[in-house]
């Protein structure tokens, strides 16, 4: 069973004062999600991730469509108890210590009274917070904030945990130990849907991702399928101090460094750029493919989106 | 009440207190001490009178400035702060969201009430220096403003729902204003010819009826109150709020939180 169906899902706002004309947020969207996986939403700024997660969370009704978490309709309030949600750029009662703030989300999503405390002190020790449990949030740096989100979104152990952006605002340490939190939810069996547009993260820990831009889904896989349809490289370093007529006409990125030169060019251009090169006696020192990473199949299908859009204008 | 409930509201009444809303009290001590002095010094025989009517006014005037002032942002500042998306997305209904806000809110000015109405017999058993029987009738006086608390709480929070902490303000006030004249209202209604008649008569059982739930005048001058304007107001108080809180219920329930 999938742990998250979207189904046609779509979010159109009305916007003006006088005369409402619609802004559409998000297009017909269909995924699935299976159990036990980490999947990224990826995206530029106002592609549709938030407005996806909050109509999955209930936070705002969709125009169309339909959404199913657990098998159970989002609009199910049995579907709650079974997950998790940390908003983007989290914002708590201020007025609370830590300890107080999850022991009130603890009694919202009806965990025993008698397992509060020790849940409450577990989710601390697991976010790196068990000395600032009595502290009050006020007081707490953006670092902390977000810790105490991912938090409240585990404490009641749910199935399926949703991330807003859990990496931002975070400083190297800290967006390590959300990975590694994340590694360690995956590893207890459970969904984790969080969305980025930080490429490396998905990329890092993303069984597999959707890219959604401008409210429409452009490619949903595993990332191994997603860079290996992206067009191959490789990278070619030879001796000497000149880039040669036939290797300009092969590949645009040529850099001289000292006595070597370094080409980056398409992987089918292989054999006419070591033909070039034997023809002009120039020593091979290296030939190595380019790994083709996420955020360049990223660039690339967006590229390929403007440009189909800029055609049909 | 449900357990969800009850936790919004307790955290609803711990917010107030730790943002320093029960300062008031202070305020509220200070102005009553002075008043109680004063009035010892200059009147003669009407103490107990002026020391009722400023207490109880003062009582009034307090409370409804700290319902106003927070039942105004009890939805629209957790929509703009972002916590309400943390408990919604928990087992946690949009009604019981808003009725968990108004027990907070109510059980505040309860709190904020009976502090207030011990300083009042506290400072008329300064100047009279004994109770008698008839102040059993400043109890249901400051029963009738815990009443009038309920009703702006449930105002506040019908104007929160919908619209910006300014505009419901000038809301929830303005239909104080008018409902402390609601009586008058209704004589000019009864006077009035055609349309005006319609629109009057339909303001008058609209706003809410403050004048009715204001018995400091007469409680100061020790006339009793009857125990049927008791049950009246009551009954009035429980079903205007309840009908409030439905339509906050009712427009909340269908507002996209963006």
């Amino acid at each position: 069973m999938a742990a998250i169906e979207v189904i046609n899902l779509e979010k159109t706002y009305a916007v003006g004062f006088w005369r409402k004309r619609p802004r559409v947020a998000l297009r017909p969207l269909n995924l699935a999600v299976n159990e036990g996986e980490v999947f990224g939403f990826l995206g530029p700024n106002g592609a549709g991730k938030t407005t996806t997660l909050k109509l999955l969370m209930g936070l705002v009704y969709p125009t169309g469509g339909s959404a199913r978490i657990l098998g159970m309709e989002i609009s199910d309030p049995r579907v709650k108890a079974q997950i998790g949600f940390l908003p983007e750029q989290p914002y708590f009662y201020d007025y609370l210590t830590a300890r107080e703030l999850l022991a009130y989300y603890a009694h919202l999503s009806g965990v025993p009274a008698k397992e509060c405390s020790s849940r409450i002190e577990n989710v601390l020790k697991l976010v790196g917070l068990p000395d600032a449990a009595n502290v009050q949030l006020r007081k707490f740096s953006k670092g902390m904030l977000q810790r105490v989100g991912i938090a409240q979104a585990v404490l009641h152990d749910p199935k399926v945990v949703f991330l807003d952006e859990p990496m931002s605002g975070l400083d190297p340490m800290g967006r390590r130990e959300v990975r590694d939190l994340m590694a360690q939810l995956k590893q207890q069996g459970k969904t984790v849907f969080f969305s980025t547009h930080i490429l490396a993260d998905a990329e890092a820990l993303c069984d597999r991702v959707a890219i959604i831009h401008q409210g429409e889904l452009r490619g949903v896989g595993a990332v191994a399928d997603l860079t290996s349809s992206v067009q191959g490289k490789i990278e070619l370093v030879w001796a000497g101090n000149a880039v040669p007529a036939s290797m300009k006409s092969l590949s645009s990125e040529c850099h001289v460094t000292g006595d070597t030169v370094r080409a980056v060019l398409p992987e089918n251009q292989q054999d006419a750029a070591l033909e070039a090169l034997r023809r002009e006696h120039l020593k091979l020192i290296s030939l190595v493919p380019v790994r083709t990473s996420l955020e360049q199949y990223f660039v690339e299908k967006l590229k390929r989106v403007e440009q189909s859009a800029g055609g049909k204008a | 009440m449900n357990s969800r409930i009850f936790h919004i509201a307790a955290n609803t009444f711990r917010e107030a207190v730790r943002d320093r809303v029960l300062y008031n009290l202070i305020a509220f001590a200070l102005l009553l001490s002075a008043a109680a002095i004063l009035v010892g010094q200059i009147s003669i025989d009407i103490e107990r009178l002026v020391v009722v009517n400023l207490g109880l006014s003062a009582v009034s005037l307090f409370g409804i400035v700290i319902a106003i002032f927070i039942g105004i942002g009890l939805v629209s500042k957790e929509i703009d702060k972002r916590t309400l998306y943390t408990v919604l997305s928990r087992p946690v209904r949009r009604w019981e969201f808003i009725v968990g806000k108004f027990f907070g809110l109510t059980g505040t000015l309860v709190v904020n009430t009976v502090c207030m109405g011990i300083g009042v017999f506290a400072a008329l058993l300064y100047v009279s220096h004994k109770f008698q029987h008839s102040d059993t009738s400043i109890l249901v006086a400051l029963y009738f403003i815990v009443l009038q608390f309920v009703i702006i709480c449930a105002l506040a929070l019908l104007f929160s729902t919908f619209s910006s902490p300014l505009l419901s303000a000038v809301f929830a006030f303005s239909l104080f204003v008018i409902g402390s004249f609601a009586e008058d209202l209704k004589g000019f209604a009864a006077m009035s010819q055609g349309f005006t008649r319609v629109v009057t008569v339909a303001a008058s059982y609209l706003v809410p009826n403050f004048s009715a739930l204001n018995v400091i005048r007469s409680v100061a001058h020790e006339h009793p109150v009857p125990w049927s304007l008791v049950a009246y107001n009551t009954i009035y108080a429980v079903v205007y709020s309840a009908m409030a809180l439905c339509g906050a219920v009712l427009i909340f329930e269908r507002r996209n939180l963006k």
